[in-house]
């Protein structure tokens, strides 16, 4: 029973990670239509970013935390000007395929400066609460409250700020928008900056869980993107729904089924496609 | 004609360029031939039918393990572990085929994507013990032709030569029959395929299949002609190299064969190119800024020459 329940916590906890990559992903296809295969780089990015501000370059924690969020939304902001808006216009396929370029050259120039692994250190407080025989860490506790508060965050901000209506209506009908005098040129660009910042967010809060390095970010990525397929593309409850049940269905059938722990997310994310393609709570946010 | 002239002239002309060191280059060409047939392949699907596959590895990897499982495992002759390489992969795309051919856009690369890394999963799980691991299967027997073994650079690669330039032919005469001109509809206006009453996802099927039969083949023409004589997951199934695969298509020319050739020709000799280079300009690692040139260069492919490098009717891009 209480190993049941400690797979079940551990799965919830990396679930919720799984759940704001998912959440990058559904920013940048509902306000750009982009099926973004660079999201799991700019959680690498992020992660990484914390580690060279507080280990190499001495800063506290928490402002490395949120400087690495910065400069990885910075990244966001000049792939898009660089990679994504020069290629407007283009079929689906040519979108992807930039994007995977695009995780290519993030994905190097890391590990052009380290190729080694770092971790953080844990978020201050107790190291471990023990309920029902099973223990969570407060790190654990730290990325289901983050976590939970930016998912919020950024859902209140699309649906109830005038910024974020105009988002959601870029990706509904472009011409309209500019029709009614909106300057669109900006708007992708503020979607990507978000987007990855949400990413890296996943990325710093990770980093002391598991080591991190230039290599993580494309399984980390394709993670959030299988959590944003089975909860329904575009769908915010659905990423938070779909990475909880990937992450714990990865913790409890990698007992089960050990070796085959990468195999589990995308056989769910398979079923799903074959019987309900818009996933579980398919539609837009 | 002529594009089978340039073909042929270009499988042979490390013989002529290289005579230094020719038995590197001449092998490097080999794997050219091999990822060209896997490159002609993925064309049909992605880019005369309009359908992105992230699994082309899979299929490359599937086909070369069941040659190395059969001539192996099985020690059967290495000419039914060829067929085999065909005829497994093809057997799976068409059972996974099914439900996916209905799926469209991001929702067929998810799709596509999850056969990948499911493969790659289970081939490095090594399932009863019959693929090896993430250590893969060693000690690949040769293929025999009429008493000559084929375990040579020179032999190698006029059977790789040889099976590209058939499955150049075939894949031609493909594109220019009725079926051709189908699978082009298919990609331009599924609807009107449809409104005449054809099967769109029976003619994506058959795509699909014959597109993972050749990469099968590729596949255990890869076990049986690389000089290592051995495979593993990382080499012959990994999500990267599938897609290295579409960098392939997508530089080369996405509505031409011999663009697939070209694009496998880059991209195989890129980090070579890069090697030399980084005599002249000091960098660290030349490996390390390989797959910053890929990225690079694929991106601006896209943006400046969405057409890659070669165009269909055969003339050659401008810029």
């Amino acid at each position: 029973m209480s190993a049941l329940l400690q797979y079940l916590l551990t799965g919830i906890g990396i679930g919720t990670l799984y759940a704001l990559i998912a959440a990058g992903f559904c920013l940048t296809y509902n306000t750009s239509g982009i099926i973004n295969f660079a999201q799991g780089e700019f959680v690498m990015m992020g992660g990484m970013l914390a580690v060279w501000l507080h280990q190499f370059q001495g800063l506290p924690l928490a402002i490395s935390m949120v400087l690495a969020i910065g400069l990885t939304a910075l990244a966001g902001m000049a792939v898009e000007r660089l990679a994504i808006r020069p290629a407007r216009g283009s079929g689906f396929t040519t979108l992807i395929i930039i994007t995977i370029g695009v995780s290519f050259i993030l994905k190097a120039l890391v590990g052009v400066v380290t190729k080694d692994e770092f971790q953080l250190p844990a978020l201050p407080g107790p190291t471990a609460i023990s309920i029902m025989g099973a223990t969570i860490t407060v790190q654990t506790l730290w990325i289901l409250g983050l976590g939970a508060a930016i998912v919020l965050a950024l859902g209140l901000f699309l649906k109830y700020t005038l910024l974020g209506t105009t988002l959601r209506a870029m990706a509904e009908d472009r011409q309209a928008i500019r029709n009614l005098g909106v300057e669109s040129q900006a708007l992708p660009i503020l979607a990507f900056a978000l987007s990855a910042a949400i990413g890296a967010a996943a990325g710093v809060l990770i980093t002391p869980l598991t080591q991190m390095s230039w290599l993580k970010g494309t399984e980390l990525g394709l993670k959030g993107f299988c959590a944003a397929v089975l909860g329904g593309m575009g769908s915010l409850p659905g990423a938070v729904l779909g990475g909880l049940v990937i992450g714990i269905a990865e913790t409890c059938g990698s007992a089960v089924l050990s070796g085959y722990k990468e195999v589990i997310a995308f056989a769910l994310v398979l079923v799903i496609l074959y019987t309900r393609p818009q996933g579980l709570l398919g539609g837009r946010l | 004609m002529k594009r089978l002239f340039i073909l042929v002239v270009l499988m042979f002309a490390p013989l002529v360029l290289f005579r230094g060191s020719m038995a590197y280059y001449l092998s490097l060409m080999t794997m050219t031939g091999i990822s060209a047939i896997v490159a002609i392949s993925l064309n049909l699907l992605l880019g005369y039918t309009g359908q992105i596959s992230l699994c082309h590895a899979a299929f490359f990897g599937l086909g070369a393990y069941a040659a190395a499982i059969a001539s192996v495992n099985f020690s059967l002759n290495p000419w039914i572990g060829l067929a085999l390489s065909g005829v497994l992969p093809a057997g799976v795309a068409l059972l996974v085929g099914l439900p996916t051919v209905r799926l469209k856009e991001h929702y067929l690369a998810m799709a596509t994507l999850g056969i990948g890394v499911i493969v790659y999963a289970v081939l490095r799980a090594n399932p009863f013990g019959a693929t090896g691991g993430p250590g893969g299967i060693f000690a690949i027997p040769s293929l025999g032709f009429m008493g000559l073994t084929i375990d040579n650079d020179i032999s190698r690669h006029v059977l790789v030569t040889a099976v590209l330039i058939a499955v150049y032919i075939l894949c031609e005469s493909l594109i220019r029959s009725r079926f051709g001109s189908l699978m082009q509809a298919v990609h331009a206006s599924p609807r009107a395929v449809s409104s005449l009453g054809i099967d769109l996802e029976a003619a994506k099927l058959k795509v699909f299949v014959l597109s993972a039969a050749l990469a099968g083949l590729a596949g255990g023409l890869y076990c049986f002609c690389s000089p290592l004589s051995y495979i593993n997951p990382d080499d012959v199934a990994s999500v990267m190299l599938s897609v290295k695969f579409i960098v392939m298509v997508v530089i080369g020319g996405s509505m031409s064969l011999l663009g697939g050739v070209i694009g496998a020709l880059v991209v195989t000799w890129l980090p070579e190119f890069l090697r030399t280079l980084s005599a002249w300009v000091p960098l660290a690692n030349p490996n390390d800024f390989e797959a910053v040139i890929y990225g690079v260069v694929l991106i601006a492919t896209l943006i400046y020459a969405p057409q890659g490098l070669i165009r269909p009717g055969g003339a050659r891009a401008q810029g």
